[in-house]
């Protein structure tokens, strides 16, 4: 509301985060998305590592931004729409706090989540690394893409929680949003010549692989920055409609 | 002044739920909210407390207008809204704890003052309990405990009774009269008793208009019409027998009497209301004329009109 420029104060960013975190480990949320997230990763990793012999963190780097695509909705869902379910918006959004330091406690609180569910799996780079040559850019990053990928997943989600009070919803609108961009360069088959290039723009694998090749490139970078911090402005702006 | 709200009018699409009202509630003032549902207090309190803003008009807060200065209007006010809603998952402390974070205090001021809402809220056997467990008596306790950890200088209460049952909306009736002796209090409700019972000065507001402003006997003065006494009469044998036309026209022939009506019998005692215009007491001559007339006066009430016939009559009469 206040039109003259602040410092950001984070503290209030914290508290909200810190409360986040807490309530998603004080549920079994955190512990079911961990769980999920180590079972699948695990099982295809050891059977890449055991059955067809590879040491290699490829696979996993393949497969976790699928698995993002049910996880990450799953833990943003709840963020806005509970509040709006329970009423406690209300209250939060008459404590002396501005509209995109909820925003960004709550996104704060998710990614971090994802980072948390992320820790184990350093284990299976240990373990190539022990057993076989591993090119290390690659690894830093591909952990570096997905949380990338995971911040702006994230920030999808969280906007889609800020839509509606039925978290059902949040998690299919996240969902379809988030396998759109997905799939975006996945058809590159289907689009006319001229298109291909934008529509693999737009693509989020499209500029995953490129920074989980170890290869760090602004232009992948300005993509996932500005599409989180555009998602993050739409999450601001939604729960701003309350003063339309 | 505390709160001045000005020419506020909130529009929800093309229908009016506040229409142009304006008061002033002074510092230390417990004021009593009261309306039918739907008459437009929530959405009063929602615009005071910042929540949306108000489509004309303005409100100031201890001096700070809620559409330059929100966050110091924020700072400055307690809300408990309608329904009280609450973090289920968290415990008393817990919850506590993080809203007296967002109100950017921390440390040991915040451990105290924590300690002293739990003490003054009657929390401290609940403390380490998930909120969702506790009674609805007991959450409304921590929705109050919440409103007030910042030692906010007003408080605005949306409904702070309602779903509680009799012993519990006099312990929270309690609460609020306790916790409001140094405060600016506003606090809503449709329900009479409750003004009665807490405020000081009362606001009755109807399809979004304020239709009265004032303390609970001012109002009642104001608003009350006329006065009835009732009368039983005990009568002689030979009036007894034909009251409607021994005793009616008497009565009636008191010279400050409206109306007389004759409300029926029980053996020998007859029952007739008698009605006045405003202000007028016709007590002392129904009781000279009895003596003279030689029937034994059994018993005699004037009623006044009461709030809830007030409040009746106001938010009725529009529709």
């Amino acid at each position: 509301m206040s039109r003259n420029v602040q410092l950001p104060r984070f503290t209030n960013v914290r508290t909200i985060c810190q409360k986040e975190l807490r309530s998603y480990f004080n549920s079994a949320v955190a512990y079911v998305v961990l769980v999920v997230f180590l079972v699948i990763i695990g099982w295809v990793y050891t059977n890449s590592l055991f059955l067809l012999n590879i040491a290699s963190l490829r696979i996993f780097f393949e497969w976790v931004p699928s698995v993002f695509l049910f996880v990450v909705p799953a833990i943003t869902m709840r963020l806005m729409a509970e509040e709006k379910k329970i009423g406690t918006i209300e209250l939060l959004t008459t404590k002396p706090l501005e509209d995109w330091e909820i925003v960004l406690g709550k996104f704060c609180a998710a990614w971090l989540l994802i980072a948390i569910a992320l820790v184990p799996t350093l284990l299976y780079y240990l373990t190539v690394a022990l057993l076989g040559n591993v090119d290390h850019g690659t690894v830093i990053g591909g952990y570096l893409g997905l949380l990338l990928m995971a911040g702006v997943y994230v920030a999808i989600g969280l906007f889609a929680s800020t839509l509606t009070e039925n978290q059902i919803v949040a998690f299919i609108v996240a969902f379809l949003i988030m396998a759109l961009l997905y799939w975006f360069d996945k058809i590159l088959i289907f689009v006319p010549g001229f298109l291909t290039s934008v529509v693999e723009y737009l693509g989020i694998d499209y500029h995953f692989s490129s920074i989980a090749r170890g290869v760090i490139d602004t232009r992948d970078l300005v993509y996932f920055l500005s599409l989180l911090g555009f998602s993050l402005y739409l999450a601001v702006v939604m729960l701003e409609r309350r003063k339309w | 002044m505390a709160i001045a709200v000005r020419n506020l009018t909130k529009y929800y699409g093309s229908e009016k739920a506040v229409d142009n009202i304006s008061f002033d509630v002074k510092t230390g003032e417990i004021l009593g909210f009261l309306g039918p549902n739907g008459a437009g207090k929530t959405t009063t309190m929602k615009i005071i407390t910042c929540y949306m803003p108000p489509t004309s008009g303005s409100v100031e807060v201890e001096g700070y207008d809620i559409h330059t200065q929100s966050l110091e209007v924020r700072r400055k006010i307690g809300y408990l809204p309608e329904n009280n809603p609450l973090y289920l998952d968290m415990n008393v402390m817990e919850y506590l704890e993080y809203t007296g974070k967002l109100h950017q205090m921390n440390g040991a001021s915040l451990k105290n003052r924590m300690k002293e809402m739990i003490d003054v809220c009657g929390l401290g056997s609940v403390r380490y309990k998930d909120i969702g467990e506790l009674s609805k008596g007991y959450r409304q306790r921590v929705g109050l405990a919440q409103a007030m950890i910042h030692d906010p200088d007003v408080l605005i209460l949306d409904e702070p009774t309602s779903g509680l049952d009799p012993n519990q909306i006099i312990e929270i009736r309690n609460l609020i009269r306790q916790l409001g002796r140094a405060k600016t209090v506003i606090l809503s409700t449709h329900i009479l008793s409750e003004v009665q019972a807490t405020c000081d000065r009362v606001i009755i507001i109807n399809e979004g208009v304020i239709v009265a402003d004032g303390t609970l006997e001012q109002l009642r003065q104001e608003f009350h019409g006329a006065e009835v006494v009732t009368v039983e009469l005990k009568l002689p044998d030979a009036v007894s027998a034909n009251p409607m036309t021994e005793v009616y026209p008497k009565l009636q022939s008191i010279p400050s009497v409206d109306a007389v009506e004759y409300t029926g019998a029980e053996n020998a005692t007859h029952r007739f209301v008698v009605r006045t215009a405003k202000g007028v007491d016709v007590r002392e001559s129904l009781f000279r004329m009895c003596v003279h007339e030689g029937w034994v006066l059994i018993e005699l009430s004037r009623k006044t009109t009461s709030l809830e016939e007030v409040f009746h009559k106001l938010t009725k009469q529009e529709q």
